[in-house]
């Protein structure tokens, strides 16, 4: 029998799912290559498509984690305002990240900026990234993990766009930024559009983009259509997998929007690549929880916490 | 030394400029032999500071990228994962670099532009990609790591000097005749995108 206190549980429990996380793909964006796998018809992305099939599986055999870029830890968290652990939530979460770079192994990516040296815990000045909605009159907790490697975050980019530009202009610099860093960025890519006012509120947005499930849709019609037009769009560039040319470009496009002032157009761009890392856990307030993202994970209750060296 | 196993072009080192010949952008090849890594402050030790490379290159492969390494003790390492980084940051320096050394074969991530197609037309050389995100693939290609050196440049810098079997798959981006697959593919994707974005704006024009 464990005798974890409620925030050991917690913090174990997302360090063996971040964990999880970095050796299996979420079923997601498994059913997708698997799709766009069997739609292409080159002999070189038949190649490639096999060689990522067969990674994801001795990954799981190896236990390893399939990509070595193991990415700097992002959370979105959507804390109820009376779940139990709230006040300790942005702590444990780091507890967490330092434990699954021990157990798992994680690749150590938290260089502190200015002072420019590698922390070589994975966790640093304000790393991992931790962004809070707060729900009110809630006690539940979701967080979405996500690993933000450095090949999928260089084609981030955002502006403010002057309104005579319009959704034209959005569609020029999202298209824009996928044949000059997106062929780099490991395709078939996620392609996560925020659509605001400033740069960061769409900064923010196209990063909340990219947790939402592939396949899902804007609920809004017209944003709904911008995604369909955007995702065929890009596909018919042909980037393949890998950039080297294909019948594919993207696993999708989701666009996150809110009301904008009249004067502009914020938008940005944030690219998920194909060994897209994110998982979604829901706590309740008794710590019991699911996980919506990997069928597959099982937490061992038992497991001891890894040792982190000096 | 190049020869067709099952079906597979593998090429194994030492490889000569003959080797190279018949290889061409777009051909997907196998690597055995001899693998460094070999990444940005190795290349500017090489060419900046005109340092002799301690792991020789000549007729053998380059790696860029940084592993995550095991040490095994006793001098010895294991490969626990390894995938390539983005070559483009090598770029300024592999003229040169392909110059001093005389190395066959770079492996890496994404294309390269006219000084390593020139750097491959001059001496015989060619750039490959691995595709990337296949970590697990990569290093259980790894024999055994031979040597280690230049320790003081950490971890990810080290030249780590592999035994591999049959790395890949390796798929051409520069061939010895300096022609270059990402440059090509380069221009087809922008004129697929003008149209694609004109045929995307008639249909957005949502403020009236």
């Amino acid at each position: 029998m464990s005798n974890k206190t409620p925030r050991e549980k917690m913090m174990s429990i997302i360090s063996q799912f971040v964990g999880y996380t970095a050796i299996r793909l979420p079923d997601d964006v498994i059913a997708k290559l698997s799709e766009l796998r069997e739609k292409e018809t080159s002999p070189m992305t038949k190649v490639i498509y096999d060689t990522m099939f067969r990674n994801q599986e001795l990954a799981q055999k190896l236990g390893r984690p399939s990509c070595q870029d193991t990415g700097c830890l992002q959370f979105w968290v959507k804390c109820g305002t009376h779940f139990p652990l709230i006040d300790e939530l942005e702590a444990l979460l780091k507890d967490a990240v330092v434990d699954a770079t021990f157990a798992t192994p994680l690749r150590h990516n938290s260089v502190e900026t200015f002072d420019e040296y590698n922390t070589g815990k994975n966790v640093g000045k304000g790393t991992p990234t931790v962004f809070w909605d707060i729900v009110p009159n809630s006690d539940t907790c979701e967080v979405y993990t996500y690993m933000a490697g450095g090949g999928c975050s260089l084609p981030g980019n955002a502006t403010v766009l002057m309104p005579g530009e319009g959704y034209e202009g959005v569609t020029k610099f999202v298209l824009d930024r996928m044949t000059s860093y997106g062929l780099n960025a490991c395709p078939p890519l996620l392609v996560g559009v925020g659509v605001a006012t400033s740069v960061e509120t769409a900064a923010l947005l196209s990063k909340k983009a990219l947790m939402r499930p592939i396949g899902s849709h804007n609920e809004n019609e017209r944003a709904a259509k911008m995604e369909r037009l955007l995702e065929d769009g890009i596909n018919a560039i042909g980037l393949g997998p890998q950039g080297m040319g294909g019948n594919y470009s993207v696993m999708g496009v989701n666009i996150e929007n809110t009301a904008r002032h009249p004067s502009v157009i914020g938008v940005a761009v944030n690219v998920g690549c194909w060994s897209h890392r994110r998982g979604h856990i829901v706590f309740q307030k008794d710590l019991s929880f699911e996980v919506t993202t990997h069928s597959g994970f099982v937490y061992d209750e038992n497991k001891a916490p890894a040792i982190i060296p000096a | 030394m190049v020869e067709v196993k099952d079906g597979k072009k593998i090429l194994t080192t030492p490889i000569s400029r003959e080797d190279l010949a018949d290889i061409h952008i777009g051909d997907i090849v196998y690597l055995s032999g001899h693998l460094t890594t070999c990444r940005d402050v190795a290349h500017r030790r090489v060419v900046e500071e005109g340092r002799q490379i301690p792991v020789d290159v000549r007729d053998e492969a380059i790696l860029h990228a940084g592993p995550i390494i095991r040490p095994l003790g006793n001098g010895k390492y294991e490969m626990v994962s390894v995938g390539p980084t983005t070559s483009m940051r090598m770029e300024k320096f592999e003229y040169e670099f392909v110059k001093t050394t005389g190395v066959r074969v770079i492996v890496g991530k994404g294309g390269m532009k006219e000084n390593t197609a020139r750097a491959c037309k001059d001496f015989g050389a060619i750039h490959c990609v691995f595709p990337a995100g296949n970590a697990v693939v990569a290093a259980t290609a790894v024999e055994e790591i031979e040597r280690a050196e230049w320790l003081d440049l950490g971890m990810p810098e080290t030249l780590w000097n592999c035994r591999v079997k049959e790395f890949g798959p390796l798929i051409v981006s520069i061939d010895s005749e300096g022609r270059n697959y990402f440059e090509e593919k380069k221009v087809e994707y922008n004129k697929k995108k003008d149209a694609v974005a004109e045929d995307i704006c008639k249909q957005v024009g949502f403020i009236k």
